[in-house]
């Protein structure tokens, strides 16, 4: 059974600031409290990656998704403050609600699966995560390292990049 | 973390006490500490800031409440303590008073990875540098928050302005924290120090410490770049409705900030606790780095003080058309200058056995290529100046020329 430890209390805190942040995102009226709602789920997500040994991501989490991310959506909510208190009820949509459900039984299948197995048995690779942390260092030449991820890398830079330019000439001004 | 290694937690346990609960209080009390450091210097900062601001522009500054006027801001204190807590009545009552809360903590978690000594640091994390950079941006949202959730048109003017002007600046911030962390090969707060034990930085590259230095006056939001606050334009924007010590949270927060961004300036670049001595005598340390941190800190004090407010597109201009360029290409050529000096072996590797000659041909190298951009760059600017003052002429010119045809 799981271990009561300060690591399982962590993370059962952070689970439900993560999950519960969820929540308010979701079934928030007001516009503006969703997206702070957001970065209390985002600030978990941090948690999380702190408990599992990864503090460089976790930095990264709350730079850019809460930092960055997360304040153009406030500032975005708070250019339509009449939007921001919506009254009328949510649209019921049946397909919507069984979609989503679907959607979230293969996002458990695809987590759970790769972990347990299809008899419940648990892989003990993964149970060992101690003995393969990486540095930042170590993270950094992965990156640009030939035999490892230097070409994702450099494709998700370009898509950036060409979706940064894509924003600027949608946003322009047309000049007469 | 060893309970042998920390000294309260091995005096508890000796006294008898389980061995995970005397690491907890021990913990719990280096948390205390490192956040209670921060809060009550900034009690005697306020006072060195209103001090230092009267003689600048030639006052006297407190000087009523006991010696010098020192116990002035405890009698402000007190002041705000027993003052309302007003609440708008169409305010968003849990953000609005979440936000003050909000601000002073993500200047007070900075602390956590700030070297006071050798030995003494909240947390050594790899990513301190990073970290920092994370936590600070949690400022932006507390004043945005606040911002909204008053419910008042100038409080979200002023939210707006918060946008445009820490997120913006947060990009040139990060470059130029990128060229000390390149230089010590490490984000690691106490690396960086020990980095700068035979040479300081800011000596091989003082364009990036001006850079920061700028950059970080700026997420401050104070003179000449308090356009969050402008009293005169958007009446104290975004804590235009706070009142009593929720007022006081906001106003400490910023001194609090200004003084962090003082003590990251002297770890980045300035050496840190390091000094002579400062191995052997933890206490020596501390007080290298409050000196050196309170010379940066008037040098703060001397800019808010001296210069004009700036203008909201002038912010916007100087930060996006000049220093997001400039810091970028600094930051190229200075990895590249490094590179090249890394392969031909005449870069040493910093560390605390470095002396100061070793670092001597690396300083020369760098300290010229940072001299030779300072160089071409006030070339640059001084030849748009005079191209912008030629068109001013040559309008002007013209509308001379307009007024007299028209005989009037």
């Amino acid at each position: 059974m799981i271990e009561i430890n300060a690591q399982s209390i962590a993370f059962a805190i952070l689970a439900v600031l993560t999950l519960g942040g969820g929540l308010g995102v979701v079934l928030n009226r007001n516009l503006f409290r969703g997206a702070i709602w957001l970065m209390v789920s985002l600030f978990g997500v941090a948690g999380i990656f702190v408990l599992l040994s990864a503090p460089f991501l976790a930095a990264v989490q709350v730079l850019v998704y809460i930092g960055a991310i997360a304040i153009l959506i406030t500032f975005a909510v708070m250019l339509t403050r009449s939007m921001t208190n919506l009254g009328e009820r949510f649209v019921r949509r049946t397909a919507g609600i069984v979609v989503a459900v679907l959607l979230f039984f293969f996002i458990l299948l695809g987590t759970i699966l790769p972990v347990w197995g299809v008899d419940g048995t648990r892989y003990d690779d993964v149970s060992a995560p101690a003995e393969n942390v990486a540095t930042t260092r170590e993270l950094g030449v992965a990156l640009v390292d030939g035999n490892q991820f230097v070409l994702p890398f450099e494709v998700a830079s370009l898509l950036l990049t060409a979706a940064m330019i894509g924003a600027i000439v949608i946003a322009r001004e047309d000049e007469e | 973390m060893d309970c042998s290694s920390v000294v309260v937690c091995d005096l508890l346990r000796s006294g008898g006490m389980d061995p995970g609960l005397a690491m907890f209080i021990a913990l719990l009390l280096g948390v205390v500490l490192v956040t209670t450091i921060p809060l009550v210097t900034v009690i005697f900062l306020i006072w060195v800031e209103r001090k230092v601001a009267a003689r600048i522009q030639d006052r006297l500054g407190p000087n009523r409440v006991g010696p010098f006027g020192l116990l002035q801001t405890f009698a402000d204190m007190i002041k705000l303590i027993t003052k309302e807590n007003i609440t708008p009545a169409n305010a968003d009552r849990v953000v609005y008073n979440f936000a003050p809360l909000l601000s002073v903590v993500s200047v007070v978690l900075i602390w956590a990875v700030i070297p006071f000594t050798p030995y003494h640091i909240g947390t050594d994390l790899e990513i301190g540098a990073l970290y920092i950079v994370a936590v600070a941006s949690l400022g932006t949202l507390a004043i945005m928050t606040a911002g909204w959730a008053s419910n008042n048109k100038y409080a979200l003017l002023g939210a707006f302005r918060v946008v445009a002007q820490l997120v913006s600046y947060e990009v040139p911030l990060v470059f130029a924290l990128l060229v000390p962390i390149m230089l010590a090969g490490s984000m690691g707060m106490q690396d960086i120090v020990y980095a700068q034990a035979g040479m300081w930085f800011f000596f091989m590259v003082p364009l990036s410490a001006v850079l920061l230095f700028i950059a970080s006056h700026a997420e401050t939001g104070r003179g000449p770049f308090d356009l969050i606050e402008a009293e005169s334009e958007i009446i104290a924007g975004f804590n235009i409705e706070y009142s009593g010590m929720k007022f006081g949270m906001f106003f400490a927060a910023e001194f609090i900030h200004v003084f962090t961004n003082a003590v990251l300036m002297a770890v980045f670049f300035f050496g840190g606790w390091w000094g002579p001595g400062a191995l052997d005598a933890p206490l020596l340390a501390l007080l290298y780095l409050g000196l050196k941190s309170a010379v940066i800190y008037f040098i703060y004090l001397w800019v808010r003080n001296t210069f004009p407010r700036v203008r909201i597109d002038q912010l916007l201009d100087l930060n996006w058309k000049f220093f997001v360029p400039l810091s970028i290409v600094n930051v190229l050529v200075v990895a590249f200058v490094l590179k090249i000096l890394q392969e031909l072996q005449i870069a040493v590797p910093l560390n605390a056995s470095t002396n100061f000659l070793a670092t001597i041909p690396m300083t020369v190298v760098l300290l010229l290529v940072n001299v030779a951009m300072t160089y071409a760059l006030i070339a640059w600017l001084r030849n748009r100046g005079a191209k912008a003052r030629q068109v001013d002429l040559a309008n002007q010119h013209e509308d001379i020329v307009v007024a007299g045809a028209a005989g009037d």
